[in-house]
């Protein structure tokens, strides 16, 4: 008998800290299966964000920065200029990307940085107990919209896939969920080809996921799943939002 | 002996940080140190550099951080409005002992205050600008020609004690054209195992990071980080001294202020008023033990500064309220004449 | 011909392989807990896993290793 599933070599043995149920332990794997397939671990340079993902900095073998709210993709920047022949990635959630450090991200797509930036997007504020993100859904109800989010004081969702591709300057933008097996298998598609992007020179790629926040949601893991089908797809629409080839 | 070129002081700060091996610099414009940015936009380019107008000023201190993060030599530069947005980088910078040079021509404020020079950002700068606990190294350069031999000081103290290091200047020395000896250029030769340049997985993973939730841990390594300040404090602080030898006055100024001074003790002298000046380069660590030792001699002190009082404050703790000092000062933009500090000297002679 | 390993430690008990699982052979323990108190997946009947790694993909924690 072979192997034909197990950890990835570029996950530490630390135990992720992450809620049952959060998809942020999946998108990690495929990270890291990705950094392995590639074979660029010892050239990776990781930064992780603040939020829930905050110590991802212990969960990647590859080295780590931690950076300030919403400004790895600066610091990511600083990185890649400083080290061009190394692969950076930003691993950041909603609020991160695109709240506190909406301008950072804009700006290094627009500036198309030839890094890689993987982005959560599960609704809400996890960390800090459940409060209301850019990408809330209409009529969420969360710690900071208790009666829902109303458009008419809180705004609509952001929909960062769109946003960015009003710019030239991206080479890849993709939105994808891991709310199953095939949409996993997807995901690790994407996730794989905005390293391999990085890895030819191409240019600015995020991959968005949408994730799955049990806890914060109020809901079993299951139930996430199926809430990121009926709730969040017809808000944020999974498909190819910029490919550009060559 | 290098031939003497005549430059102005924001870009003798700029052309400085490139002799000292610096290749990566991130700004954005701001009155008034844009020529820095506007140098190393031109110069960066033909030596293999980085030269990147951020976003704002909060991305390129993090840019900053990412470079610094690497091992290489980063920097940027603003002015007072400019600094407070970099503060929280800075406090990460610190926090992940990342070394690194901010450069603060400062101005007049607060809010979006003036163009015209200040010292008023003094306190921001020493007492650490950004939460929590920590330092940066801050100079205050009196001279184009300082300004570029601080800028390599800088550099190199603030990785020797893996800190970032702000150079203070105030708007008169970013703007004044003097001549200036470019220092000689800097061989890098640190070894920086903790940098992040990937393990080319022959090592552990290195984590640049200043998040510690265990508090145990976390007060450890402030009270580490303090213990080196006691090191820095010990052997790094910097001033000049001036007619001190039988001063009964003594003056504290730095940057331009000192320059107004310096013209002012020279007057008062003629006029048989025996006056000197304890000039701090390093405001952060503070020259308190001249300071100190002046006070067993003087019978007061002047503070000189652009500012509300900021600096006197310092000086009253550095001699320990033992002789009176008084306060000579200008703001919004103003400098104060000779003659304005003269009658300084002379009200604290009385 | 299959085989799963679990890392039972790892395990938080969130029940999306149990989903995943085609063949509906794995559960959550009825009688025993993990030192941080969840009840770790089992496999009911391991000679029908197919090793196709569906529960293995929809694991948070990589707490599955999958042979075939």
């Amino acid at each position: 008998m072979t192997v034909v599933f197990e950890k990835p070599k570029a996950l530490t043995d630390a135990v992720l800290h992450y809620c049952p149920g959060c998809t942020h332990g999946i998108v990690h794997r495929l990270v890291a299966e990705a950094i392995d397939e590639l074979g660029i671990e010892g050239r990776t340079i990781g930064i992780a964000p603040v939020g829930c993902a905050v110590m991802a900095y212990d969960y990647f073998a590859c080295d780590m920065i931690e950076a300030s709210h919403g400004r790895a993709p600066a610091v990511a920047t600083g990185v890649k200029r400083s080290m061009p022949e190394n692969i950076v990635f930003t691993y950041q959630g909603d609020g991160d990307l695109a709240s506190i450090g909406l301008c950072e991200t804009v700006s290094t797509a627009a500036r198309g940085e030839n890094i890689t930036i993987i982005f959560i997007n599960n609704a809400i504020y996890g960390m800090t107990g459940g409060q209301m993100a850019p990408t809330s859904l209409l009529g969420q109800v969360t710690q900071t919209s208790p009666y829902g989010r109303d458009p008419k004081t809180q705004g609509y969702p952001i929909n960062i896939c769109e946003l960015l591709s009003s710019l030239d300057a991206p080479a890849y933008l993709e939105r994808v969920t891991v709310n199953s097996v095939a949409h996993v298998r997807q995901a690790k598609k994407a996730i794989k080809k905005a390293f391999q992007n990085q890895v030819e020179g191409k240019g600015f790629s995020l991959v968005e996921v949408l994730s799955a926040c049990p806890t914060n949601w109020g809901m079993t893991p299951q139930k996430a799943l199926e809430w990121i089908d009926e709730k969040m797809i017809p808000r944020y629409p999974l498909g190819v939002y910029r490919d550009k080839e060559d | 002996m290098q031939e003497k070129v005549l430059m102005k002081g924001n870009e003798a700060i700029a052309e400085a940080a490139i002799l000292a091996g610096c290749r990566h610099y991130f700004g954005y414009p701001i009155t008034p140190q844009t020529e820095v940015a506007a140098y190393m936009a031109k110069r960066m380019p033909k030596i293999g550099g980085t030269f990147l107008q951020a976003e704002s000023e909060i991305a390129a201190i993090n840019m900053v951080y990412g470079v610094a993060s690497t091992g290489k030599r980063a920097m940027t530069s603003s002015s007072s409005p400019g600094i407070s947005l970099k503060t929280e980088g800075i406090s990460y910078l610190a926090g992940a002992d990342l070394p690194a040079l901010i450069v603060n021509v400062q101005r007049g404020g607060p809010g979006l205050g003036g163009i015209q020079p200040s010292q008023s950002d003094y306190f921001l700068a020493t007492r650490g600008p950004g939460h929590g606990d920590f330092h940066v190294l801050v100079f205050a350069p009196s001279s184009v020609q300082e300004m570029a031999d601080l800028t390599s000081l800088a550099f190199d103290l603030a990785e020797k004690y893996r800190m970032p290091a702000m150079l203070l200047a105030d708007g008169t020395m970013g703007q004044m054209m003097e001549p200036v000896v470019l220092p000689e250029p800097t061989e890098l030769t640190r070894e920086k195992p903790w940098a992040v340049t990937g393990t080319k997985c022959a090592r552990e993973h290195n984590i640049i990071n200043s998040l510690y939730l265990s508090p145990q841990e976390l007060e450890r390594l402030n009270i580490e980080r303090f213990e080196r300040y006691k090191t820095i404090e010990a052997t790094e602080t910097r001033w000049e001294s001036f007619m001190m030898d039988d001063a009964e006055i003594c003056i504290v100024s730095c940057g331009i202020t000192a320059r107004v001074s310096r013209n002012a003790i020279v007057e008062a002298r003629k006029q048989g008023i025996k006056v000197g000046m304890i000039r701090p380069i390093t405001l952060w660590p503070f020259p308190e033990k001249p300071l100190l030792e002046a006070a067993e001699k003087v019978k007061a002190f002047v503070c000189v500064e652009l500012n509300m009082g900021q600096m006197i404050q310092d000086v009253e703790l550095a001699i320990k309220c033992r002789k009176p000092v008084s306060l000579c000062s200008r703001v919004g933009g103003m400098i104060p004449s000779p003659e304005e500090v003269l009658a300084a000297i002379k009200q604290a002679n009385e | 011909m299959a085989k799963l390993t679990f890392k039972e430690e790892l395990c938080k008990g969130c029940g999306l392989c149990v989903n995943a699982c085609p063949k509906k052979i794995l559960t959550l323990s009825k009688t025993k807990l993990n030192a941080k108190g969840h009840a770790p997946v089992e496999c009911e009947k391991p000679e029908e896993c197919i090793g196709c790694a569906s529960c293995a993909i929809m694991c948070p924690d990589c707490v599955i290793t999958v042979e075939r």
